[in-house]
């Protein structure tokens, strides 16, 4: 299989990194999964231009990346609406589309969520470190040499000629989650919850939380009314692994949500992020408002079953809601 | 110690917290340990991921795949024949370390804390077998235990935001070694030049959960030429 140069980065905007699913089965040596945080719009983007699922895409976080394509190639862009542009036309987006050598792909800034997926027909030609292409940002592997994507970098995918028949492939309109500022998350209780008092149930899920500036992808962290834990038991609690969507509540009370970049902890936890709403979480930003509603884990299940139907639905070419 | 029943703790719609005991122990950590070597040899379909940790093991299971039924009965019937689970022989991994200085910023602080000379904590830290307890927090980040009773120390009031890779720190009854610059709240007595973690290697780390580890002083010298990898026997 040949592989040919598909994109130079001309700039890489604050943070771009490569990431796929992510690493699994490493949790037990302190390695985090990392992965796409919005692993729904990830999937679809790869769908879209014919590559495997789980192939390597771009994350593009808010704005700012502008690539030049060094041959042609199909691609896709989905998740947050960062303003996509094939030199100077909007390009729609969750659909596929054949850049020309030369052109020039933008993202001009967020207008809804908070991260774009790129996916590049053929992939992005990178070894996998531990199973998996994803960068680990705050250990420094994975993806390009354990960073994010700088100028000048060129990045190479495998035979891109074989996906140019992907044209104009799109996504329902209907299947797509919207970007709201306001976000419901809905979440499981647990696995401390018993050591919150009822008052600090009740107002973690029924008050606004703020999406705090030092969010990033270890974590969501939240302001708010202080959600009060048991007087009798303490601030930590013997560390134990952790996984992403959970909402732990350190000593000052305001939570904080657990994303992929992380495998162990020792604070308390009220409740977790349902899988299906995992996609949602990896688009809030800081400034959105949160607020969770509780649910049971046959709501969960019947979320998931739905969600992965859309997916199962688009890949065997069905365009009405499962 | 054991709780008499298994404690289940549902963590969101794809994983759960099974704990054995709410402590620190040698026992605990051995029958995680075994606990650990049964699920993941277990070939169940829908079980994802096995994070052992102190006291308990998180679950990490495919609910497509499995159903929380039928996980909690896989995990009883393991659990009812777990003492005859085999622990391989743990190896024992010696650490060198330059203590004090500007490699150790905490340890004359430790001393003062304890009463006692600076010489006297580097003797009873480097003086101990300790046993790894977990890794996690950052890749290969060891948890190791149990300080000698004369070094049990609080934690600082304030934590420190960057750490730098290789400081070996305690606080509490635990020491643990920083494989990656990071933020960290314990003392630190010293640093190690060996590397703890690196991803291109089979295992990643240079210490797994249940090993054995002793501290040796080398000096400051001696940091910048020792070799970052053990060799391999």
């Amino acid at each position: 299989m040949a592989t040919a140069d598909t994109f130079e980065v001309v700039a890489p905007g604050p943070l771009t990194s490569v990431q796929d699913r992510g690493r699994f089965g490493y949790g037990r040596y302190g390695v985090a999964p990392s992965g796409a945080l919005d692993s729904f719009s990830f999937r679809v983007a790869n769908l879209l231009v014919g590559n495997s699922e789980n192939e390597a895409c771009l994350e593009i976080t808010l704005s700012g990346l502008r690539l030049k394509a060094l041959t042609e190639v199909a691609i896709a862009v989905t998740g947050a609406d960062l303003q996509a542009h094939s030199n100077d036309k909007p390009l729609d987006m969750w659909t596929s589309h054949i850049l020309e050598r030369g052109n020039i792909l933008s993202f001009r800034g967020v207008k809804s969520g908070c991260r774009s997926y790129l996916a590049i027909g053929g992939g992005i030609s990178l070894p996998k470190v531990m199973g998996s292409k994803s960068t680990n940002l705050s250990s420094k592997f994975g993806g390009l040499d354990g960073r994010p994507l700088q100028k000048g970098d060129i990045l190479s995918s495998t035979s891109p000629h074989l996906h140019l028949n992907t044209e104009r492939k799109s996504f329902p309109q209907a299947w797509i989650p919207p970007h709201a500022k306001e976000r419901h998350l809905r979440v499981i209780l647990g696995p401390q919850d018993d050591q919150f008092t009822e008052k600090g149930k009740k107002t973690f899920l029924g008050s606004p939380y703020q999406v705090s500036p030092d969010s990033d992808r270890t974590g969501v962290r939240l302001t708010g009314t202080m959600i009060e834990r048991r007087p009798e038991v303490s601030e930590s609690i013997i560390s134990e692994g952790v996984i992403s969507g959970t909402i732990q509540v350190p000593g000052d009370g305001q939570p904080i949500i657990i994303l992929v970049e992380t495998v162990t902890g020792g604070y308390r936890k009220i409740a977790t992020v349902i899988t299906a709403d995992l996609p949602l979480l990896g688009q809030v930003k800081p400034g959105d408002t949160v607020t969770f509603k509780q649910v049971s884990l046959d709501d969960a299940y019947e979320a998931l079953r739905e969600m992965e139907g859309r997916i199962k639905g688009f890949k065997e070419g069905i365009s009405t809601l499962p | 110690m054991f709780y008499q029943k298994l404690l289940y703790r549902t963590m969101g719609d794809r994983s759960v917290i099974v704990e054995l005991g709410n402590q620190i122990s040698p026992e605990i950590n051995r029958r995680v340990r075994q606990f650990a070597i049964a699920l993941m040899e277990d070939p169940t379909e829908g079980l994802v991921e096995i994070i052992p940790t102190y006291r308990s093991l998180l679950i990490i299971y495919d609910p497509l795949k499995i159903s929380v039924a039928t996980l909690q009965h896989r995990v009883e019937d393991l659990h009812r024949k777990i003492e005859g689970i085999q622990i391989p022989e743990p190896k024992t991994v010696e650490i060198p370390v330059v203590y004090g200085g500007e490699y150790g910023p905490d340890l004359e602080w430790v001393a003062r804390y304890h009463k006692t000379s600076s010489e006297q904590v580097i003797q009873l830290h480097a003086g101990t077998t300790y046993q790894v307890y977990m890794i996690g927090f950052t890749p290969g980040h060891p948890y190791i235990a149990e300080l000698p009773k004369a070094l049990i120390t609080p934690r600082r009031e304030t934590p420190r935001t960057n750490v730098p890779r290789g400081s070996v720190a305690i606080a509490m009854n635990q020491t643990v070694i920083y494989p990656v610059e990071s933020p960290g709240g314990l003392h630190i007595l010293g640093r190690t030049p060996l590397k703890l973690f690196n991803p291109i290697q089979s295992p990643p780390t240079l210490l797994e959960m249940g090993d054995r580890v002793r501290f040796f002083p080398i000096k400051e010298g001696e940091f910048k030429q020792w070799p970052r990898q053990i060799p391999l026997k």
